[in-house]
């Protein structure tokens, strides 16, 4: 991993530790309990049986942003919705993750229109994008497992060591200032 | 202090020595049952609704639980901008710290097993015994009730309210129960209640008693079917809404805490606690039936969330207030009847 810190023995040790946060971090991910629209059912039957998000320990849907570590955008976002949205973003606690589910979240889908924005990436930064009319929940497990890879990549002790801090919300202010509507 | 001190041969220093290790080792115990409870709660749930729950941490997702604990451990610490800071973070540990002293008087294992003249399976014996766990459950409220006025949000301070009004409901019912018990054998500490089940368990004489505590137990700690304190629908998460990481997580104790000592105390007091078969002859075998009496109830707590669903706040109140409590008093009635 790509820390450096000048001593072999601490980089080692540095790399254990984060190699075991982000092992916790990747197994009990849990997700925000948030539908928005039609993706929202492929949801939910993905946390059912047959397709059973559980195995990887993330069937504990919490319905409090606090307790919650991913945000599935499952459905489109509409214009009086996206407010809303970033706020329960900005009220997850650090680290947290945002999964695009579906054409709609991801890039307006087939709602090319005033009323809906295109694209949840416009004011909430995307881990995966899950491609889908709905998605299958096939298409979500793939996508959370990609996300598990995303996470096992991560560096938490970055801001630590290096002394600065990774600031999403300042990153997805400065997004959100784009022109939402095209 | 706990036990008569004539028995006592042990010197202070021993006695205290004794009641921490004592303490530690239940400590410790409760914080791996609830840590292996959260797992088994999930693994359970799973094969009742057909799937197959954490599988993939360890084999048979043991080390799910060391995962849940690492991530909320590291999670961003968090207190809402308008709480009162102090409060916020008292409520979670007056919680934890209440759902831990209901577990001291609880005699897990045959009492008459002693170092220096103290029991071993006991941590304290007071002579008042069981109203020790009634008192230091109640407590438990005010963790709950701090927590959600702490937070400076709606729907904590919904949830808290609910969940009190809910407590100081059903622990009427509870007490009433217990008072049953408690005029059967004539006596408010735990060893003796249990050594006068050695011929016939007390859910035999008393089954309405055991089913009222069974029903009411459910409610104090929360339980599904009555879990209304956290019913997402109304108040994304009750009390503990605003509560992230390891703030959370104490609450979470407790609650898993509190089901562990809910589930002693009717063992204790209806199952015959520790005793089994062949305890008389092998004094040991005493914690593994109190284990198994104990892991029963567990199961039938988690059992019982995957099959009812949530009810209503009105016929919760009714069925406490309008079933449970004129039952209690029958049962009152029937206890005092065979204590003559």
């Amino acid at each position: 991993m790509g820390v450096i810190t000048g001593s072999p023995v601490l980089t080692t040790t540095v790399e254990q530790f984060e190699r075991l946060v982000n092992w916790a971090r990747k197994n009990s991910v849990w997700p925000f309990q948030f539908g928005l629209a039609c993706c929202a059912i492929e949801m939910m039957a993905s946390a059912a049986a047959r397709f059973d998000l559980a195995r990887f320990g993330a069937e504990m849907m919490r319905a409090s942003p606090r307790q919650s570590d991913l945000m599935i955008v499952a459905g489109r976002v509409s214009q009086k919705m996206a407010p809303v949205l970033k706020h329960l973003y900005d009220q997850m606690l650090e680290p947290k993750w945002v999964i695009s589910m579906g054409d709609c979240a991801s890039c307006g889908g087939v709602y090319n229109n005033y009323a809906i924005l295109q694209g949840v990436d416009k004011i909430v930064p995307v881990d995966v994008y899950v491609a889908g009319c709905p998605p299958t929940p096939d298409n979500l497990l793939y996508g959370f497992t990609l996300l598990q890879e995303k996470i096992l990549r991560d560096h938490p002790l970055h801001p630590v060591i290096q002394g600065k801090k990774t600031n999403h919300n300042e990153e997805t202010r400065n997004r959100a200032k784009e022109p939402t509507t095209r | 202090m706990s036990t008569p001190m004539e028995t006592v041969t042990a010197p202070l220093w021993g006695w205290v020595l004794l009641t921490v290790v004592k303490s530690l080792a239940v400590l410790i115990a409760l914080l791996t049952a609830f840590a292996y409870m959260t797992w088994l709660e999930r693994r359970l749930i799973a094969r009742f609704q057909i799937r197959l729950g954490p599988n993939r941490v360890g084999p048979f997702g043991l080390l799910q639980p060391l995962a849940d604990g690492i991530k909320l451990f590291f999670k961003e610490d968090f207190m809402p901008e308008e709480a009162d800071k102090p409060l916020f973070l008292l409520a979670p540990a007056i919680s934890m710290i209440a759902a831990f002293t209901a577990f001291a008087v609880i005699p897990f294992g045959p009492t008459d097993i002693t170092l220096w003249g103290v029991p071993l399976f006991q941590i304290a014996n007071p002579d008042t015994g069981i109203l020790f766990v009634l008192a230091a459950t109640s407590l438990g409220v005010y963790g709950i009730i701090l927590g959600g006025w702490a937070s400076t949000s709606k729907y904590p301070l919904l949830g808290a309210l609910r969940s009190s009004a809910q407590l100081i409901s059903y622990e009427l019912a509870v007490g009433l129960a217990i008072v049953g018990v408690i005029v059967l054998s004539g006596t408010l500490k735990l060893p003796e209640i249990v050594e006068q089940q050695a011929g016939l368990w007390n859910l035999f004489v008393l089954p309405l008693g055991f089913l009222l505590l069974v029903v009411g137990a459910t409610a104090e700690v929360n339980r599904a079917p009555f879990d209304l304190p956290e019913s997402e629908q109304e108040l994304t998460a009750g009390y503990h809404t605003e509560y992230g990481g390891m703030k959370f997580a104490a609450f979470f104790v407790a609650e898993y805490v509190n089901l562990v000592t809910a589930a002693s105390v009717i063992t204790t007091l209806f199952l015959g606690g520790w005793r089994g078969p062949f305890v008389d002859q092998i004094p040991l075998l005493g914690l593994f039936w109190f284990f198994v009496k104990v892991f029963a109830f567990v199961f039938f707590f988690i059992w019982l969330r995957a099959t009812l669903p949530r009810v209503r706040y009105d016929q919760l109140m009714d069925l406490g207030w309008k079933l449970l409590i004129p039952l209690a008093f029958v049962n009152l009635f029937v206890a005092s009847l065979i204590a003559l």
